[in-house]
């Protein structure tokens, strides 16, 4: 009896190593141990022994049934990596290096600028204001003490209109407006009065790369009691640290316009060199940047704001020459031009 | 502005002060100087007087001189000079060997096959003028062998003040103005300005002078005689030539100097062409030909000094060639004068002729300076030619005074308006520094505001609270951040639904933010074939591209589309921006702001761009509104636009734009073979739209039952309607599945979907309301097909 396990053993050792799927696994498994399988009808064998035989020859059946449970385990794994890696094998090698083909968007670069402005005057309680392009002689003038004579009124720097208003030459048009809209909320509430206005100016010249007629300016306002010039650079200073995200220092110097009094010049360090000085910031080390000051009393007083009870501070910044600074570009014409080979970099850019 | 270091030194002691520091100092409280300092004499040394003690021609050129110079140091050197004005006993400039000049160092070498150990220096080689003639001649007495520098003042130092910071400060456009300021600064005392005491002249005979116009505010003259000195002084023509003007004659010299010195601008006439000094203006326009020769058309508005009616000068801006000093002057008559700084700011741009007087004039120049400025210059005349003679009273015409003002203030005041302490002494030091007359007791301060400052740049308190601060110095200020109560800010609406809608632009469709002009671009408009449209225009503007306001963005668009045909195959522009449609019934421009998309590509049909355009308007509405959209056919009435298919985009039956093909002729002129479509939407009507907002819906728990009917019809929107004529509370919705079409005709594959929150519908049920839909449609001639 002996030698049918041995027969069987050699024969399901060499069908196994034939063996190339599964399902031909699953045949030889059926074949040798399921009900009708050779080691299962060897077995059934063992009924005809001796008691003695029965035990040596039951200890054989099953060490071959173990065996051959185990091989045809060991198969099956050793099949199923082969399937796996005929798997991987089918997918190819992707070619990451091919070129990108994608469609992107993109924001206006002032866009940008001004919402990273926005961001930080919102996160201080500004609010933003919207202002009309064409404007009357008093928004833009009279009402913030410009007199009559000024040379800023001048036929050469203002574009008139047939009807007598004007493109707005200074976002300080919208001041007066401001004013008038929250002075309520300041007397009666005590709400100071905070707000910025980005908008298109436009100044009759002739362009070049660094001459535009058509610009914008971002101009902001804080009037309340007790507000001071101490207030108003470290005001400032925080301000424009949160727009450059970086530590900024501030110097001032008088600065005449006919809104503000005192009015200053605001220089910052310079951000190429940091202030040591280069070609940037003409070796000064220092930037001029923005126009400031304490709102002129007749301004304040014009807009229905009594300057004896209420100060403030108004300062603008150059939205273009800011998004000019910022991405580095040389030609200002640039901006209006909608040359997308130009503008279609400007994808967002959150910080 | 050039000021000269040695000038100021003349009204304030500088000694032991870094001048640097100071300048740096003066750019912060004063007035921007410009970062170009300017070392004058730095670059020359070993430069002395000598004579020249013989002169021999060179035997083979015509221009050079064999030279033997005493240059003070017993014995008698060899040089070789090119200089036409080489004269025995002329003493001159010598550059010894050694001397640095003009950044070389003189060697002794050869010249020309003669010894030369040195150099005959002119004028400008010594960097005092710009006179390089010949070279330079010394008549001032020293011994020989000084160094010129002992001999004139060419050590200097020069900084330029930006004349755009002084627009405020009439009182800063001279030297005596600066002092004052660099006085403050430095905080010692500001010296006196010697003049001369003028009353003396009183008894003498008065001349016949007259204002005879509201905008001359002081006319003073006097006439001076025997002036028998030409030249100025070499250290006076030195200043004058560091501060950017030239040398021509003693009195012009002078009226220049004080020019520079106080900022009153002067005129010397011949006193034979002036005996009967008027100031006026002219009824009708005339040619003035001015002291440097061009005729210059004045009218009825340019302010005129006139000998009786024959015109002098240009008030304020140049003197008339006729009445110049020339060389038979015998007597002048010197005019100091204040005029109306708008009237003479407009004169000076009306004939393009902007000078040194009418730059000064325009900022409002203290009428208290023109008898002070007299006293000066005769001061300064008689230094120099003692044997000048004064003819005449002064005669002073005084037509217009500015009011005297003073000003009351507390401590309080200061302190709230800088938020920080400033001591009553620094107050008091400073403006009494700077001029004012200064009372104060207790917390009190009362002020009074001297003459040059009261012209326009002070007239109120926060005025005096720039003069403390800025001496105090903007650096030295304690930063306080503000303490005003928390309030919630709101967002206006409009605002943020732009920028809502251009994030979705960008985000979700890829398109390109742009801003155009806001005029209609006339050579554009005209080589894409569209028309510049009636709208308002610039007032007096002489280019047509920058004259009619555009009352759409859409052809500004376009033609920003045909820049960019070769970008890519498919693109899309937007932008946010104002037009101005027509006027208002108060006359004010009817101003809108919209927002403009155009859609280009070469590789979708027209339809399928107008679909994309369509359904991305659709979306952005749903996104910022959560409404519908709907569309209402419009008739094309711009050039730019496709004469069928243009539709209003509605919003609850209000329409807020429109969405449409451009003319093909336009196309075609963008680009042949691509398709372009656009829309335009007013944001303000769109920001006033009522949005729905969201509206949870419970998701029904029975299921629902999807119907599809083919319909032969041209719209989908025939079919909608009809079956939205009644309402069926089973159906839930109403959609496209497919549109098919034959050629000969369309189908539309409506999807209905029933169902009921409340309970699972019976076939039958559905199939009532199906039935009915089929008969209903039927009888407006929309049947199934087959």
């Amino acid at each position: 009896m002996g030698d049918i396990i041995s027969e069987l053993s050699a024969k399901f050792e060499t069908e196994l190593d034939k063996i190339k799927s599964s399902e031909e696994l699953e045949n030889i498994r059926v074949a040798y141990l399921g009900k009708k399988g050779s080691v299962t009808a060897a077995m059934k064998e063992m009924g005809k022994l001796s008691a003695e035989e029965k035990k040596e020859f039951g200890q054989k059946v099953n060490a071959l049934k173990n065996a051959v449970a185990d091989k045809i385990s060991e198969k099956k794994e050793e099949l199923a990596a082969l399937e796996l890696q005929k798997e991987i094998d089918k997918v190819p090698d992707f070619d990451i290096s091919l070129p990108s083909k994608f469609n992107q968007g993109s924001f206006h670069p002032i866009t940008l600028v001004q919402r990273q402005c926005e961001t930080v005057f919102k996160s201080m309680g500004f609010t933003v204001e919207d202002y009309s392009e064409v404007v009357t002689d008093y928004e833009c003038f009279e009402s913030v003490n410009i007199p009559k004579y000024h040379p800023a009124r001048d036929m050469q720097d203002t574009y008139y209109l047939e009807n007598g208003q004007l493109l707005k030459s200074q976002t300080t048009a919208a001041q007066n407006a401001i004013y008038k809209k929250y002075r309520k909320d300041l007397i009666e509430n005590g709400k100071p009065i905070k707000a910025i206005f980005p908008g298109r100016c436009f100044r009759n010249e002739a362009t070049d790369a660094s001459h535009e007629n058509t610009f914008f300016q971002m101009e902001g306002v804080m009037v309340g009691k007790d507000i001071s010039i101490s207030n108003l650079i470290y005001f400032m200073k925080t301000m424009l640290s949160e727009v450059f995200r970086r530590d900024i220092k501030v110097r001032l110097r008088p600065g005449f316009f006919p809104f503000v009094e005192p009015g200053f010049e605001l220089d910052i360090n310079c951000l190429i060199c940091g202030g040591k000085g280069c070609p940037s910031c003409k070796h000064s080390g220092w930037l001029e940047l923005c126009p400031c000051g304490m709102i002129h009393p007749n301004v304040l007083k014009e807009g229905g704001i009594d300057p004896e009870k209420y100060t403030g501070f108004a300062f603008g910044l150059g939205l273009t020459r800011l998004a000019m600074m910022k991405y580095g570009i040389k030609d200002i014409r640039d901006l209006n031009s909608g040359n997308l080979n130009s503008l279609a970099q400007f994808t967002d850019d959150e910080e | 502005m050039f000021i000269s270091m040695n000038w100021i030194s003349d009204f304030v002691d500088l000694d032991g002060i870094d001048k640097m520091d100071l300048i740096a100092k003066f750019s912060l409280a004063t007035a921007e100087v410009e970062n170009d300092i300017y070392f004058k004499g730095e670059d020359l040394s070993g430069v002395v007087v000598a004579e020249i003690k013989s002169v021999e021609p060179h035997p083979e050129s015509n221009k050079l001189h064999l030279l033997k110079v005493d240059a003070g140091d017993g014995k008698l050197t060899d040089v070789v000079c090119g200089a036409p004005n080489v004269r025995v006993g002329m003493k001159t400039a010598f550059a010894k060997v050694g001397a640095h000049i003009g950044g070389i160092t003189i060697e002794s070498k050869p010249l020309a096959g003669f010894p030369s150990n040195g150099m005959c220096c002119s004028e400008k080689e010594v960097g005092i003028s710009d006179n390089h003639d010949g070279i330079m001649d010394i008549l001032d007495d020293c011994p020989l062998g000084t160094d010129l520098k002992d001999l004139y003042e060419i050590d200097d130092i020069i900084f330029e003040v930006d004349n755009k910071s002084l627009t405020n400060r009439p009182d800063l456009w001279g030297h005596y103005g600066i002092a004052r300021e660099i006085a403050t600064i430095a905080k010692r005392p500001l010296k006196p300005l010697p003049t001369i005491d003028l009353s003396k002249y009183d008894n003498l005979e008065k001349i016949d002078l007259k204002i005879e116009d509201e905008l001359c505010q002081r006319y003073s003259a006097i006439k001076v005689e025997n002036i028998e000195k030409n030249v100025a002084p070499v250290n006076m023509r030195i200043r004058l030539f560091y501060c950017g003007m030239r040398a021509i004659n003693l009195l012009a010299d002078l009226t220049n100097y004080l020019m520079l010195e106080m900022g009153q601008p002067m005129h010397a006439f011949d006193s034979r062409k002036v005996g009967k000094i008027r100031i006026k203006r002219f009824d009708k326009p005339f040619v003035f030909t001015t002291l440097d020769g061009i005729e210059r058309n004045c009218d009825e508005n340019t302010l005129m000094i006139c000998n009786d009616n024959t015109p002098v000068a240009i008030a304020g801006i140049m003197g008339g060639l006729d009445s110049e000093i020339v060389e038979d002057t015998t007597t002048l008559t010197l005019e100091s004068a204040t005029f109306n700084a708008a009237s003479i700011r407009k004169s000076a741009v009306r004939l393009a002729h902007r000078t040194d007087a009418s730059a000064r004039y325009e900022k409002s120049l203290d009428p208290e300076m023109t008898t002070v400025a007299i006293a000066r210059f005769l001061y300064l005349l008689f230094e120099i030619d003692s044997n000048a003679k004064v003819v005449s009273a002064l005669t002073d015409e005084y037509a217009f005074h500015y009011p005297h003002i003073s000003l009351d203030f507390d401590k309080t005041f200061v302190d709230k308006y800088t938020g920080i302490e400033i001591t009553d002494e620094h107050i008091v030091d400073t403006l009494t520094s700077l001029g004012f007359g200064v009372e104060h007791s207790g917390d009190n301060f009362k002020v009074d505001v001297p003459s040059y400052r009261a012209t326009k740049d002070v007239s109120m308190k926060a005025d005096i609270i720039e003069e403390i601060t800025r001496i105090y110095g903007y650096d030295n200020f304690i930063l306080k951040t503000t303490e005003a109560p928390l309030f919630p800010i709101r967002m206006d609406a409009q605002t943020s639904l732009e920028d809502r809608a251009k994030d979705i632009l960008v985000k979700r469709f890829s398109l390109h933010e742009v801003h155009s002009y806001l005029w209609q671009y006339a050579d554009e408009y005209k080589k894409l074939g569209m028309e510049v449209e009636d709208n308002i225009k610039l007032a007096g503007s002489t280019n047509p591209n920058i004259e009619t306001l555009r009352n759409s963005i859409i052809p500004t668009q376009l033609c920003q589309v045909s820049y960019n045909t070769g970008y890519d195959t498919d693109f899309g522009l937007f932008e946010i921006g104002h037009v101005v449609e027509g006027l208002k019934s108060d006359g004010l421009c009817d101003e809108r702001k919209k927002l403009c998309i155009s859609l280009f590509s070469k590789t979708k049909s027209v339809e399928t761009l107008y679909f994309e355009l369509r359904d991305m308007i659709a979306e952005l509405v749903d996104d910022l509104k959560h409404m519908p959209i709907s569309y209402k056919k419009m008739e094309s009435s711009h050039s730019y636009e496709h004469p069928k298919n243009l539709n209003g985009l509605l919003i609850d039956g209000k329409q807020i734009g429109k969405i449409g093909v451009a003319h093909p002729l336009v196309s075609k002129k963008i680009d042949k073979k691509a398709a372009i479509v656009f829309a335009e939407i007013d944001m303000e009507a769109f920001t006033e739209a009522d949005g729905k907002g969201i509206k949870y819906a419970e998701p029904s728990k029975y299921p629902s039952i999807e119907v599809d009917l083919s319909f032969v019809a041209e719209k989908f929107a025939e079919i909608n309607d009809t079956i939205k004529e009644k309402s069926y509370s089973i159906l839930k919705s109403i959609g496209v599945a497919d549109v098919y079409s034959d050629g000969d005709s369309k189908s539309i594959t409506t999807r209905l979907l029933f169902g009921d929150d409340e309970r699972t519908l019976t076939h039958e049920e559905v199939q009532k309301v199906v039935d009915e839909i089929i008969e209903n449609l039927k009888n407006k001639g929309i049947n199934l097909k087959l």
